[in-house]
């Protein structure tokens, strides 16, 4: 959510806390409105039977969006309102580096299932960001995952995903 | 004296060679989940709770409660070695523990802490023998209404003792509970906010949320720090333990006090983070010493470890006794006697005396084991950290993902373990707390439940929550700690306190 709020002239700093304090707010506003509107079409009042369905989130929905307003209030205009760095662009490139990968792989894993994406996912961990030789972070990928494959699928018995191109068929687990 | 019968035939339950033998697995765990950056103890008992379905309720508890202590133990390590505090209760042993491993005397500090962390935990147990018992029994008799209203007093304690801002403890917990209502409605079976996905109907599962806020959210924020990190190193022998054991004894009115703050924190939500902070405080005003706090003194890390591992394990007897978690750990393991079939609650004393009285047991030998198991091995665990950032990165967002996918067999269940992580590293740099989302997500259900049932019973008039003196006490001292926020303002208005530097360097948990 950070990256969304646009850095500021050359300030190193990519985004101020009260900035995206005020940007989480506001989503959570948005968040807290949707639960509002949800409950009352479930019935948040007293049906025949007892409360409705909508009887409790409806309560819980208002307790977001005040919440959010309150907090939205005291990082645009409060006089405490905090504008210390959120994160600079290092720490931004750092964090982005590890979460883009991260969602490659957990797309890689719809078609490749598990143990075949966490391989390929620790093995270019390693080179890209380890630097370490391709020859060692390969062997090590393969090797935690023949590690875990051993330990689910043969020793507790429990079935991990395979992807829906499900490379590994011929081991027949 | 029945207690001291029950207790016994616990052990008896759990004095089994499996037992035991989980036992020291789920010591080691917990000890490499504790070392581990990412990896702490609610996270650690959520990925390994599926290994233990297909285990006997019994030894699951024992072994996943042991994770819980081995983890207690393991944030000691990583704070007197590398000045990180592997767990935000840690963060409060690093004022002294580093100092002292600065000095060479690394091996002192690290046998203090975990000689004062098994003190604390002992003293707590003991606690929790005769006093559980007693608070089930009394719970037996709760209707929906006294049930709701200990509920609201355990959610508005985040609110009064909770550091930071109150609108955001609140945004955390009411965002616990919407998540919690996704899915099925259990008393009307209506499906409440899906928006028509299908996927959606199972709700949301805490298991998730635990894995990505605590453990994706945290290899987020180590990244920040870059791929390094620096320790001192350490080596026990038996004479360096017995020079310090010799040494404890002197410390005796700090471990109490601390043992004493522990508790109660740990049975109010307060939880093991500020526990250790407010021991650490106390003993630096009240001991002799104090003026050398923070430059390495002994009695610097026996406060804040006592306490923490006091309240980590006391945190566990509303849970068992009443079915409240006062901590995510705590919580995550409420999640597994569901799991297991069993009735989190007051009855659990009755209809599962074994299971009730082995988890006992087990929290005796569990501290023993674990104190033993690092004391022996912390050189092994030392050298743990040592692996690079960039190989134990990417190891453990696999482990997160395996821990996530098992859960449900569900493949979108890895994407919101993903999604949770952003929000939790999001919300931890906003200081959003991320303990009430937790224990909302996992109440959710229940509270709304008896707040329901309360409301069924006074056709919709909330004068049911003063009906009588006990719901009536509850949900006044619920509603003090509210409003805390505001009574405390006005107080400071008349009498302006003075500015508390340790407070400031507290983590919001």
């Amino acid at each position: 959510m950070s990256h969304e709020t646009p850095s500021e002239d050359d300030a190193p700093a990519v985004a101020r806390n009260c900035t995206v304090d005020a940007v989480v707010a506001a989503i959570l506003l948005v968040l807290g409105l949707v639960v509002v509107v949800e409950a009352r079409r479930l019935g948040a009042g007293w049906s025949s039977d007892g409360p409705g369905a909508g009887y409790f989130p409806f309560y819980i929905g208002l307790i977001v969006c005040i919440s959010s307003l309150g907090i939205l209030y005291q990082s645009l205009l409060g006089k405490k309102r905090d504008t210390g760095t959120f994160v600079d662009r290092q720490q931004l490139r750092q964090v982005m580096s590890v979460l883009w990968p991260a969602a490659v792989y957990v797309l890689a894993i719809m078609f490749l299932g598990i143990y075949v994406a966490s391989a390929i996912y620790i093995a270019l961990f390693m080179i890209v960001l380890g630097k370490y030789p391709p020859i060692k972070s390969v062997i090590l990928g393969v090797v935690i995952n023949a590690i875990f494959f051993l330990m689910f699928e043969v020793w507790f018995k429990v079935p991990l995903y395979k992807g829906s191109l499900d490379p590994l068929r011929f081991l027949g687990y | 004296m029945q207690e001291l019968s029950s207790l016994f035939q616990g052990f008896a339950v759990v004095l089994t060679p499996m037992n035991i033998g989980l036992m020291f697995v789920g010591i080691i765990l917990g000890v490499l989940i504790g070392v581990l950056p990412g990896l702490g103890g609610a996270n650690g008992v959520a990925i390994l709770l599926p290994l233990t379905f297909s285990m006997s309720p019994t030894s699951a508890i024992v072994m996943l409660s042991c994770i819980y202590w081995g983890a207690l133990f393991g944030g000691a390590i990583t704070s007197v070695l590398f000045n990180i505090p592997g767990e935000p209760w840690s963060v409060a042993t690093t004022f002294d523990g580093y100092p002292l491993a600065q000095k060479g005397k690394a091996g002192q500090a690290l046998t203090a802490a975990f000689t004062s962390s098994f003190v604390g935990a002992l003293i707590a147990v003991v606690m929790i023998t005769f006093l559980a018992p007693l608070v089930a029994k009394f719970a037996l008799k709760f209707g929906a209404p006294e049930f709701f209203s200990v509920y609201l007093l355990t959610f508005c304690s985040f609110v009064g003792m909770g550091k930071g801002s109150p609108f955001k403890i609140l945004i955390a917990m009411a965002l616990g509970f919407a998540l919690a209502a996704v899915g099925m409605d259990t008393v009307t079976g209506q499906l409440r906010l899906t928006f028509g996905m299908t996927e959606l109907m199972r709700g949301f599962d805490f298991l998730i949320a635990v894995i990505g806020l605590f453990g994706i959210g945290e290899i987020l924020l180590s990244m920040e720090e870059g791929l390094e990190f620096s320790g001192k190193s350490a080596k026990i022998n038996p004479k360096v333990v017995w020079e310090t054991w010799k040494e404890l004894p002197k410390y005796w009115v700090t471990s109490l006090r601390s043992s004493l703050v522990g508790m109660w924190m740990g049975i109010t939500p307060g939880g093991a983070t500020p526990a250790s902070f407010m021991s650490y405080g106390l003993a630096k005003k009240m001991s002799k010493s104090g003026k050398n706090f923070g430059n390495g003194e002994i009695e610097g890390v026996v406060a804040p470890e006592t306490a923490a591992h006091a309240a980590g394990t006391a945190a566990l007897l509303p849970m068992l006794a009443l079915g409240i978690p006062g901590s995510p750990t705590a919580a995550v393991l409420l999640g597994g006697l569901l799991i297991w079939g069993l009735q989190p609650g007051p009855l659990l004393f009755v209809e599962q005396k074994d299971f009730v009285w082995g988890l006992i047991a087990s929290m005796y030998l569990g501290n023993l084991v674990g104190l033993i198991v690092v004391l022996s091995t912390v050189p092994l665990f030392a050298s743990i950290l040592r692996i690079p950032f960039s190989i134990i990165a990417p190891v453990i967002i696999v482990i997160c993902a395996i821990g996530a996918y098992t859960v449900h067999n569900a493949m979108l269940d890895i994407w919101f373990m993903l999604g949770f992580g952003v929000m939790g590293y999001v919300f931890k740099k906003l200081d959003y707390p991320l303990a009430p989302l937790v224990l909302a997500l996992v109440l959710g259900d229940k509270a709304e439940d008896s707040f329901r049932q309360a409301m069924l019973v006074s056709q919709g008039d909330v004068m049911i929550m003063f009906a009588n003196p006990l719901v009536g006490s509850i949900t006044t001292l619920a509603l003090l700690m509210l409003f805390w926020p505001l009574i405390s303002r006005l107080i400071r208005l008349v009498r302006p306190a003075k500015v508390d530097d340790l407070a400031a360097q507290q983590p919001v948990d």
